[in-house]
């Protein structure tokens, strides 16, 4: 479980997140919405331990651990894993590798990266000139080969092409465990009750919700998480009023 | 055809000649006189010490011969090792090669000049030896042919001669490494070196230094490249020296003919390296690329790189990357001449450290932070190497492995 109390965050000497709380269970897949600018990249930052979001109130608990200090690698180990908006390039160090360094055993890269279609760019450095689509697969490439729990997606189906953004939903509904062809023979509550997994993704559009079914949907309006009702609900609410009128409307509802 | 009187002549004239960069070097506190090895044949050779085994394989250099197409050895002043196992591929000792054979004289101090500097001038007074390496018309290599060049003796001014040929549509890989006794305190290392490249030709030179703390080095190569030929030089230092200077220059005197530059120096502290390349493109379709990957860890390094380009059509690009890692200088100095209308001709320097960014990304998945920084360093090093045969590339990374352990 995910579990963060009364956050406060400030980056660079502004107070960019306030009073967030947020409660993922295991098996549970959240969307967070938000205008540009509105925080939500940096609460996932601060999900992961960047240090330079700096905390200065509340705690993050992950599996019964207080990662509230812990530095990012150990985040990792624990089974929180990330897919960034904008990675940055490593020179010299091919995807292959990478790839293989983000898992803790013998993998068959080749194999993994047939899934997301990505075999002529293995042997290309990290994101080094990859498109914006490229980037994408990539990073759902390395997550596939952390075998994460908690997963963070910041904006995943983000400058992806109609056909690939199929693959990139079901790709995260596998990795989520949302996938509801790949287990057979077991009932959809079965699976339901033995999914751990636990998802947090950043979306502006909600395509990526007619490939994965989801739990709850939030908004982050000017470093406030204002509302979490049915996703569905939030995205018809914003593009019917727009963010402001939207996050009014639902805390007065609630 | 050179003269032996007047080439001594020239060369006496600049005997105190000091060199144009690096710091001067009084050859006096050295001896010349010369050091006699015995011969070893191939069962001898493999019976060395295994400390001199190493010294040898972290400068390219594998005893067993495997995957070599010839072999030169030389210890101090003496050859110790000489053969070729290919049809049309020669490798002899340079004084033999001068004493009997007429056509080495048309290449000894072609392209170089005794009268450079103080170094070049002692190497033509008081040659030790080096070598010779040629393929014939259309003969190319499948495996690289292994020189090495080794200091044993303490005090030692070791003066070395080389020559490289490749004749019309031939091509040669050679891999060759310097590389001193690991208990030596002081010692000079001189070594002149010129490589013709023919038409249609190709040379890959892959030279990994492995010096001591207190070794002086003073390299000085010039290569000639005719019409569509290639010419390939890796150059590998991640060992501390006392001074290292080079400045080799190719010319470019052949339509369409091709030079790429690439080193890496990893400086150590107490070192210091002042090394960079010349190219002169003087033909139409000429190309030279130089790329440098310098990281400090407290030495200073100075890393130059010159384009020359003296016609319309050529092409050109130099790339300085330094990164300081625990102190010390980068000084990158790239300059670009471009004498006519039509040349393109760029470069691209950068000192820094590593990305905050980067080492955050690799620690996300999993990486601690020393893991990510070595995984982004080693990237740094690892340079795309266009042309360069699998097999020398595999060579190169070796290296540098090898001697990542030490370094980082
Ligand atoms: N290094 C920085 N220094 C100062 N301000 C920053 C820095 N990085 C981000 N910010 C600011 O923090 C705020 C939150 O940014 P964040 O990236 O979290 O937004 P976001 O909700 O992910 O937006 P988008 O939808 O555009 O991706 C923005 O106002 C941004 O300009
Ligand atoms: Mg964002």
């Amino acid at each position: 479980m995910l579990l963060i109390e009364d956050l406060q965050v400030e980056l660079a000497g502004n107070i960019i997140l306030k009073h967030i709380d947020l409660e993922i269970k295991p098996g549970e897949t959240h969307v967070l919405f938000g205008p540009n600018g509105s925080g939500k990249t940096s609460l996932l930052m601060t999900i992961m331990g960047y240090p330079q979001y700096r905390i200065t109130n509340g705690r993050i608990v992950f599996k019964g651990v207080d990662i509230t200090e812990k530095p990012i690698n150990e985040r990792a180990r624990l089974g929180v894993g990330m897919s960034y908006q904008r990675p940055p390039t490593i020179n010299g160090l091919k995807t292959r590798q990478m790839v293989q360094f983000c898992s803790s055993r013998e993998i068959d890269v080749d194999e993994l990266a047939r899934r997301v279609n990505f075999n002529n760019l293995l042997d290309r450095d990290v994101n080094s000139g990859f498109s914006g689509g490229e980037i994408k697969r990539s990073e759902l490439l390395q997550l596939m080969a952390q075998d994460a729990d908690l997963l963070l997606f910041d904006e995943p189906e983000s400058g992806v092409d109609m056909e690939n953004i199929s693959l990139v939903g079901n790709t995260i509904a596998t990795l989520l465990q949302k996938d509801c062809e790949a287990i057979q023979n077991k009932s959809r509550l079965q699976q339901k009750r033995e999914r751990t997994k636990m998802g947090l993704i950043i979306t502006h559009t909600g395509y990526i919700l007619d490939y994965i079914p989801v739990d709850k949907g939030q908004v982050l309006y000017e470093g406030v998480l204002s509302c979490s009702t049915n996703p569905r609900e939030i995205l018809q609410c914003i593009s019917d009023f727009g963010y402001e009128e939207c996050v009014r409307c639902t805390i007065k509802t609630h | 055809m050179y003269d032996k009187d007047s080439l001594r002549e020239k060369a006496a004239k600049a005997a105190h000649k000091k060199a144009a960069i690096g710091p001067d070097i009084d050859l006096d506190e050295f001896q010349r006189s010369p050091v006699e090895h015995e011969y070893l044949d191939d069962e001898r050779l493999l019976k060395i010490s295994e400390e001199e085994k190493r010294q040898f394989l972290m400068a390219g250099v594998d005893v067993s011969k495997k995957e070599r197409m010839g072999t030169y050895l030389q210890m101090d002043t003496s050859v110790v090792h000489c053969d070729t196992k290919q049809e049309g591929i020669e490798v002899i000792p340079i004084k033999t090669a001068l004493e009997k054979y007429d056509w080495v004289q048309d290449y000894y101090w072609k392209l170089a000049s005794a009268d450079q500097d103080k170094y070049t001038a002692s190497a033509a007074l008081d040659l030790h030896n080096g070598y010779v390496i040629r393929a014939l018309p259309g003969v190319k290599t499948v495996y690289p042919i292994q020189a090495c060049l080794y200091i044993g003796k303490e005090g030692l001014q070791q003066n070395v001669h080389n020559i490289i040929i490749a004749e019309e549509d031939s091509e040669l890989h050679i891999i060759t490494g310097c590389s001193t006794s690991p208990h030596l305190k002081k010692g000079i290392h001189v070594g002149i070196s010129e490589f013709f490249i023919k038409k249609n030709a190709k040379i890959s030179f892959t030279m990994i230094h492995n010096w001591a703390e207190d070794m002086m080095v003073r390299p000085r190569s010039v290569a000639q490249v005719e019409e569509n030929g290639l010419f390939l030089n890796n150059y590998i230092c991640m060992k501390p020296v006392r001074s290292l200077q080079m400045y080799p220059t190719t010319h470019l005197v052949g339509d369409n003919a091709v030079a790429r530059l690439y080193s890496i120096i990893v400086g150590s502290p107490e070192s210091e390296y002042d090394v960079g390349g010349r190219v002169f493109l003087k033909k139409p379709g000429n190309k030279a690329e130089i790329v440098a990957r310098t990281i400090s860890n407290g030495g200073r390094i100075i890393s130059r790189g010159h384009l020359i380009g003296e016609v319309p059509d050529i092409k050109a690009h130099l790339e300085c990357k330094g990164l300081i890692l625990k102190g010390g200088l980068i000084y990158a100095v790239p300059e670009l001449e471009g004498h006519a209308d039509g040349v393109e001709m760029s470069h691209e320097a950068a000192v820094g450290k590593i990305a905050q960014e980067e080492i955050f990304y690799l620690m996300s998945r999993g990486m601690d932070e020393e893991e990510a920084t070595s995984t982004i360093v080693r990237g740094f090093l690892n340079v795309d190497i266009p042309g360069l045969p699998p097999q020398l590339k595999a060579e190169v990374d070796k290296a540098i492995e090898l001697s990542d352990k030490d370094v980082m």
